[in-house]
């Protein structure tokens, strides 16, 4: 228990704590890898050499990702009817299904919730109780796929030296989801939708381009200029709302301490690093681990991971198979 | 005089303190934009919105702009396709449904109203809550009449309220008021707009340039508009003080904007004003 509310606690925006409790396993493992310091070094070469190569994780996402928005367009362009609506709220064969944050800042606004709403909320949040909370962002939300590549471009700037990540308080998205939640409550507006990106490229997509893409190009060129990863990293109330919904997710990137060198390639494609803290030498409690409410589940880590030490991985599954 | 200097701090130490401080700056004004930024969503308010028809069941004003979820899913059944949304130019209006009557209008193609049933919010809906209030002579007397299903077993539309309400504006330029008939497409050759005529196919809307009028008096808007009794051509007495035809607006339109669509004098003689009630200046 008390793991999960670390992991809400960082997601808030609290920095990670080391561990003051190690499990015996954890603390064996620690021990010989201070130890067998020779034996080390081979496996570590050996392992980089025969590391997969390519990036079928990302792959998969981008494909899915593409895939589900286009379902969207096609479904009113072809009229084929099988997935309408856009991302705040749809239908999908029929069923409603109404995005979490969305359907928040109706609720609050409005202050009359109808059956339909609920229904269409309430699958949603199961839907990512069950498949990992943050996977919305980054299997599903198309502003996420541009900021990738913004954030490429961004890194390759960078390497120039011709821009600079600035940094924030994570602890500001957190501030903001309570005041956008209060300001939806206060005017009686939806005001986040007005600058949500995911809604705004979404609607784009199914019902032709507007002025609103001017507001996404401004966010792009905030984050490719000036802070890696900005608008989900520091603002987006739709990535919290959606981690809150996956803190008891069984869908996880599955930590194994045994098999890291702790060389810290995964947090430096990480878009939230702090989830990835466990990874530094000396700070996993306990040999099996998870990555935690924040991680977006994009499978970056597991892609870059040269030794098989993160994985993606279903809670009680392997137990059960 | 004291000239002593205060005690260096460590280089370091000191600036990591003042990266600290710059970080806290930044977030303070990081917070501080996207908080201020989308309340410039407020701004078209203040200059008083654009008073946008709504497509048919929309709650008031103010309450259809909470309780829109900016889905669309109302554009995609509309079989007219006489839904918009609006863009970011219109604050909190974005990703919001409005209907251009001029362009294309609502002329109840769909007979069952499919943007209420599709709409996932309420924010369109038969049946509106008890605790929002009824404008007054925004209700409509009876449930309208649709015209294309006067003969079936249900021949209404389950609108509670108008959406809006027919106004001859430019009386000097009616047709009918002047006493002319009219030939040829409603709108010209280049007229985009469709609409159902049951007498052509009563599932089906053509293009209103394929459907051409030829009236010895003009009547289009009374003839087209697909509610019973919301419109007609009748005798009134006119500024100089003879008898003249003109369209009269009744109680039971429900402003869906199809006479302003088929008005041939350009600019349109009538329109729909939005959310303007019967019996109310």
């Amino acid at each position: 228990m008390s793991r999960y509310f670390e992991s809400l606690m960082v997601m808030l925006g609290r920095e990670p704590r080391k561990p003051t409790k190690f499990t015996s396993a954890a603390d064996t493992i620690h021990t010989l890898k201070r130890v067998e310091k020779v034996d080390w070094v081979a496996q570590k070469e050996h392992a980089r050499a025969h590391r997969a190569q390519g990036k079928p994780w990302r792959n998969r996402r981008w494909a899915f990702l593409i895939g589900i928005n286009l379902l969207f367009v096609v479904s009113f362009w072809l009229d084929i009817q099988i997935l309408e609506g856009a991302l705040t709220a749809s239908r999908l064969l029929g069923f409603h299904m109404i995005d979490v944050n969305s359907a928040l800042q109706v609720m609050l606004a409005h202050k009359h919730i109808i059956v339909n709403l609920i229904i269409g909320t309430g699958t949603v949040v199961l839907l990512w109780l069950l498949f990992g909370g943050r996977s919305f962002c980054s299997w599903v939300c198309p502003y996420h796929l541009v900021a990738e590549w913004a954030e490429n471009l961004h890194l390759y700037l960078a390497e120039k030296k011709l821009v600079s990540d600035h940094t924030f308080n994570r602890g500001v998205r957190t501030v903001l989801w309570v005041v956008f939640a209060a300001l939806a409550w206060v005017t009686g507006y939806t005001v986040f939708e007005t600058l949500s990106p995911t809604g705004i490229l979404s609607r784009a997509l199914i019902y032709g381009p507007g002025l609103a893409l001017g507001w996404v190009a401004l966010l792009l060129a905030f984050e490719i200029f000036y802070s890696r990863r900005g608008w989900c990293r520091y603002v987006c109330p739709i990535g919290l709302t959606y981690g809150f919904v996956g803190v008891f997710s069984p869908l996880r990137i599955k930590y194994t301490l045994n098999n890291c060198f702790h060389e810290g390639d995964c947090r430096k494609v990480c878009e939230v690093p702090h989830v990835l803290e466990i990874v530094k030498k000396g700070r996993a409690s306990d040999a099996i681990m998870d990555t935690g409410a924040d991680c977006t589940r994009c499978g970056a880590c597991v892609d870059v991971c040269p030794s098989g030490a993160l994985k993606f991985d279903v809670k009680g599954l392997s137990k059960l198979v | 005089m004291n000239t002593e200097k205060p005690k260096p701090t460590h280089p370091l130490v000191n600036k990591r303190k003042l990266e600290d401080r710059r970080r806290f700056l930044r977030t303070v004004f990081l917070a501080g934009a996207a908080i201020g930024i989308p309340l410039l969503g407020l701004t078209p308010m203040a200059r008083g919105w654009e008073s946008r028809l709504r497509p048919p069941g929309a709650l008031d004003e103010k309450d259809f702009l909470s309780s829109c979820i900016k889905c669309g899913q109302c554009v995609q059944v509309c079989p007219v396709l006489a839904i918009k949304l609006d863009d970011i130019d219109q604050g909190f209006g974005i990703g919001v449904p409005y209907i251009d009557s001029r362009s294309q209008a609502c002329d109840f193609s769909c007979d069952a109203v499919q943007c209420i049933l599709a709409c996932p919010t309420g924010a369109l809906t038969y049946h509106k809550p008890d605790f929002l209030g009824v404008r007054p002579g925004a209700k409509m007397a009876q449930p309208p009449v649709l015209l294309a299903k006067e003969k079936d077993p249900e021949p209404t539309l389950n609108l509670a309220e108008r959406t809006g309400l027919a106004v001859l504006v430019r009386p000097e330029s009616c047709l009918a008021r002047q006493g002319k008939g009219f030939k040829g497409a409603a709108r010209g050759t280049d007229f985009k707009g469709i609409m159902r005529f049951t007498e052509v196919d009563r599932w089906k809307p053509i293009p209103l340039k394929d459907h051409p009028f030829d009236v010895e008096v003009c009547d289009l808007c009374v003839r087209t508009c697909p509610i019973k009794g919301a419109i007609s051509l009748d005798s009134v007495l006119g500024d100089d003080g003879k008898m003249i035809k003109s369209p009269v607006v009744h109680e039971p339109c429900v402003g869906c904007g199809v006479c302003e669509m088929v008005c041939p004098t350009e600019p349109t003689s009538i329109v729909v004003e939005a959310r303007k009630t019967w019996g109310v200046a």
